[in-house]
């Protein structure tokens, strides 16, 4: 190629160099042209299944179809959980304008407008960082009567704010039925981890406790969904597919809200528990926890300050005390104990023990004290059932042994669970020596058989399981399984609620018949410790009553619970079933702090009892 | 020596022939630049959002295009030749009234108000950019000497780093290929070019450097796309899902979902080529090359026929700066180029571009038709 410089023009020589120069451009062109056709055939041949795929899925987007949650009533009918329509105020960005300057002077005159707390307007912020200019964030729900019309008003004047309504749950019971019916909240984020991304895409609550949790599936019902094609804003243009959401079945309970009611006002100032269990069927009639707390603010999301108040009230409102609560079950335990006695054949129902106030072991000096210091003198089994003699169940239960005890107990449902269809049931403890072993690193000590005899020790049980184990006395033996679903009402069909197991302990009927008499005198006997509940009404109350220490007395020491702090008071007891002759209702009641159990716990469940059997003892609630 | 004059392409020539002739228009490129035009149509139609309002608005801009294109067939060469220094000095003073008082247009100082329109020097100074080198090489006799390369760089560089600074880097690179298309068809030494290639890429760290961060960002993007998919690579993604999507035979006319459904940013200006090789496929793709290719194979036929250094340098590197708007822009939406802003020549939706290119046209027609046709 000449490079050098040429004084004259040569013609033929530049026309020539020309020419290279357009074949070189010309194969420059063919090779560069080459390279885009090499990568169009990646692209379109090779990549294409690929990028097809992609495609689609850009343009197809699934969007949920949120179904109608089930709603909850009681055995009569009566709303405990519903859907209702409630406002809310909802802010479109992208309808405001385009300057954020328009969003906040907007939200600064809605603020002046409705009274609105700094704290929503920063919600409101939060909210709004998560969606797309074009979807509307919601700035106040709930809104009162009075909101609305202040809005309405003024309407014209706030572009890209509108009302919209849209469905809340609502609890009209509030505190009386939150322990069963329990609430729905927001789903969090650990929860939206686990949960099947098909049938929570589209919902905002989920069951957070009680039934709304046990029955979580059933009252959430079935997301349907539209394929819609979309833009790349997400904004649906129309739909190609839908599948329609299946609302949720309604959930009909056993309970019973007048009895619930009553029962909750009869604990009055104690805090404790009142569960009633309809014996036939196994339906709980009252589930009652006090104190309850509102659940409605917990649906939309309750505030910092109230959360901490129910949270660290020392009344702890937020417990479970029905389904949860551990309480020694003090004498409430003794028909149980003599029952075992009598199927054991440990002890005959003849048998008489002298009771000189107080017990001792062979060779030991420890005394174990009535709670009679005087001592109830010679007493056979019914007395010491009706008078509640501590000195007969030591020595019966040192006849009996632990593990006997402890078989027995465990087949009343002491101890276990008792399958009720609420989670978070607790199990509480029936002692054996196995168990110390396991839980306690020790071996059993005799002494501690005596006290386990009269409910003290160890033993802890749920105010259910107590009433279950009433209800499983009262039904002869026929194990009662407690369940708080009746019916459940689905478009489709209504089905029954929980599966109940019908087990029967084999218990000799005259040896039942005995505890029977024995527990009737309690209430109907002359020295009977809950004598003040048997009137005025034409059949028979069986009970016993118990006092649950929450306070070890030293040896020696008096009790006298004057001069001790109310929170130091034992707890009150007291169980029953009604009629005696042909046993309905099983109630347990738990006053916690109340002292004693025939004067405080016993009219409280005697209250129940008479509601639901009337004075004539007709049960006014056939199943 | 050739003597072929182009009556010999037409034995008996037809009315419109004979008109088309009048006109100085040269018929093989008028065809190929009609089609092309056509096709620009159709895919914006679909493109665009089947909106009427956007193709009647390029179809009226391409009248306007044409009209200029016809109208510079009419001038002698030799006046572009006499007025290349002047107009260059024109661009180049528009450029800097940008760089003073222009108005922000796309985060760019590109654009000069005339009050009554808005303007691009830039597009000016590509077509005077090749023109003033031409004028300037062709005064002293190839291939030139170091003295006059020196020159002739300094003036490509200095429209290429006014516009490279509004930034508007595709705009540079066309101008700068221009320009140093200009040197290559002059005859510039291979070692020479070697030498500048090398220059260049011991520099790049340091052009690097001085790269505007958003630059930098569309050469990662280029890279490495799904490192940022919802951000930088976006563009690079939607496209190549859109051309790959269109497989062998694509989804046919309006089928695009990418872009009917705006996946695709900027379908029916920068990226329309994607619509394009999403609805007509590989095949369609092959044409629009092939149709792209007898266009600058024609260009590059009247650079070869042309009768003066002047013309052929000029044509010629029109020819090439042509392929250049092809490859980068096509380049870019099938991911082997960065993201700069050029048009797909011809068929994207937009005026000044189009209308610069269609000049170009005219130029090479006027070089074509305005030969003597007497032996040299």
């Amino acid at each position: 190629m000449p490079s050098r410089s040429y004084p004259m023009r040569d013609k033929f020589l530049e026309e020539r160099l020309f020419l290279n120069r357009i074949v070189a451009a010309f194969i420059t062109i063919a090779v560069l042209t080459s390279g885009l056709i090499v990568r169009l055939i990646y692209l379109q041949i090779v990549g294409h299944i690929h990028y097809a795929t992609l495609a689609k899925e850009n343009s197809i987007k699934i969007i949920p179809l949120v179904p109608t949650r089930g709603m909850i009533y009681d055995r009569r009918g009566r709303v405990l959980a519903e859907n209702t329509q409630t406002f809310k105020l909802e802010i479109t960005p992208d309808k405001i304008g385009d300057t954020p300057g328009n969003l906040n002077e907007t939200l600064l005159r809605l603020q002046k407008l409705l009274n609105i707390p700094d704290e929503k307007i920063e919600q409101f912020h939060k909210l709004r960082a998560r969606q797309k200019r074009f979807a509307p964030t919601t700035l106040l729900t709930n809104m009162s009567n009075d909101e609305m019309v202040k809005f309405a008003v003024v309407r014209p004047y706030f572009p890209g704010v509108d009302i919209k309504t849209h469905l809340v749950r609502n609890y009209p019971f509030k505190e009386l039925s939150a322990h069963v019916v329990g609430y729905v909240g927001r789903i969090n984020e650990k929860e939206l981890k686990s949960l099947p991304i098909a049938e929570y895409g589209g919902s905002t609550y989920i069951g957070k406790l009680g039934i709304e949790s046990s029955y979580e599936a059933i009252l959430h019902g079935k997301t349907g969904y539209a394929e819609m094609e979309t833009n790349v804003q997400a904004r649906a243009l129309k739909t190609l597919n839908e599948v329609d959401p299946i609302a949720g079945a309604n959930l009909y309970l056993t309970l019973d809200m007048d009895l619930q009611k009553t029962a909750y006002d009869a604990l009055d100032k104690f805090n404790g528990a009142v569960v009633a269990i309809e014996i036939k069927t196994g339906g709980v009639l009252v589930f009652a926890s006090r104190p309850g707390f509102d659940p409605n603010p917990f649906v939309s999301g309750i505030g910092s300050a109230e959360y901490k108040a129910l949270t660290s009230s020392d009344d702890q409102p937020l417990y479970n005390r029905a389904l949860r609560g551990l309480y020694p079950p003090g004498s409430t335990v003794k028909p149980f104990i003599a029952l075992a006695g009598l199927e054991y054949e440990a002890i005959s129902k003849q048998t008489r023990l002298h009771c000189p106030g107080f017990y001792q072991l062979p060779n030991d000096k420890h005394r174990f004290r009535d709670w009679k210091k005087t001592g109830h003198g010679s007493v056979g089994m019914n007395e010491a059932i009706t008078q509640s003699c501590d000195v007969y169940f030591y020595r019966l239960a040192n006849l009996l042994g632990i593990e006997r005890m402890h078989n027995f107990m465990q087949r009343m449902g002491f101890g276990e669970k008792t399958g009720i269809d609420l989670i978070g049931e607790k199990a509480g403890i029936y002692p054996s020596k196995d168990w110390k072993l396991k839980e306690k690193k020790q071996r059993w000590y005799p002494g501690e058989t005596l006290i386990t005899g009269i409910g003290q020790g160890f033993t802890l049980v749920t105010p259910l399981q107590l009433a279950r184990a009433t209800a499983t006395l009262a039904n002869k033996g026929s194990v009662v399984t407690p369940f708080l679903v009746d019916k459940i009402v689905a478009a489709a069909a209504t089905t029954k609620g929980p599966e109940t197991h019908k087990d029967n302990l084999n218990l000799n009927a005259s040896n039942v018949s005995s505890i029977f008499s024995a527990m009737v005198n309690v209430v109907h006997g002359a020295g009977g410790t809950a004598k003040s509940i048997g009137h005025g009404i034409n059949y028979q109350i069986a009970g016993k009553t118990g006092t649950a220490q929450v306070f070890n007395i030293k040896q020696g020491a008096k009790y006298n619970e004057r001069s001790i702090g109310f929170k130091l008071h034992d707890h009150a007891l007291f169980i029953s079933f009604a009629p005696a002759d042909n046993p309905q209702i099983a109630v347990a009641v738990i006053a916690e702090h109340g002292g004693h159990g025939g004067s405080v716990a016993a009219p409280i469940a005697a209250k129940v009892i008479k509601q639901f059997l009337g004075g004539n003892g007709e049960n006014r609630n056939p199943p | 020596m050739r003597t072929e004059t182009r009556h010999e392409h037409f034995q008996q020539p037809s009315l419109i022939g004979n008109v088309l002739r009048r006109l100085h228009i040269d018929i093989p490129l008028f065809v190929g630049l009609v089609l092309t035009s056509s096709l620009s149509l159709i895919i914006l139609y679909s493109a665009g959002g089947q909106d009427m309002g956007v193709l009647s608005r390029q179809a009226t801009r391409m009248l306007m295009a044409f009209s200029l294109m016809i109208l510079l067939a009419q001038v002698n060469p030799a006046q572009f030749k006499r007025f290349s220094a002047g107009l260059f000095g024109l661009g180049i003073f528009l450029l800097l009234a940008v760089l003073i008082m222009g108005t922000i247009g796309k985060g760019a100082q590109r654009w000069l108000d005339l009050g009554f329109m808005k303007f691009q020097p830039s597009e000016i100074i590509k077509i005077t950019t090749p023109m003033m080198i031409a004028w300037y090489l062709s005064e002293h006799p190839l291939p030139p000497k170091s003295k006059h390369l020196f020159i002739a760089v300094l003036l490509i560089l200095v429209p290429t780093l006014l516009i490279a600074k509004q930034p508007d880097l595709g705009t540079a690179i066309l101008v700068a290929s221009a320009g140093a298309g200009v040197l290559f068809f002059a005859g510039l030494s291979w070692r020479f070019i070697l030498a500048i290639v090398g220059v260049l890429a011991s520099l790049a760290p340091i052009i690097w450097h001085f790269m505007i961060p958003y630059q930098k960002a569309r050469v990662i993007t280029l890279l490495n796309p799904e490192a940022d998919p919802l951000g930088k690579g976006y563009h690079i993604i939607q496209s190549k899902i859109a051309i790959g999507s269109g497989g062998i035979y694509g989804k046919g006319w309006t089928g695009s979902t990418q872009s009917e459904l705006n996946f695709l940013p900027e379908s029916h200006t920068d990226f329309i080529f994607a619509v394009f090789a999403e609805e007509f496929g590989l095949f369609g793709c092959l044409g629009l090359l092939t149709l792209y290719l007898f266009i600058i194979g024609r260009c590059l036929y009247i650079a070869v026929q042309a009768q003066d250094i002047y013309c052929r340098l000029l044509a010629s590197s029109l020819a090439f700066t042509f392929f250049v708007y092809v490859f980068v822009n096509i380049g870019m939406v099938i991911g082997i180029l960065p993201v700069v802003g050029v048009p797909l020549p011809l068929i994207s939706y937009g005026g000044t571009s189009a209308v610069t290119l269609q000049c170009s046209f005219g130029i090479l027609m006027s070089i074509h038709t305005h030969r003597k046709l007497l032996p040299r």
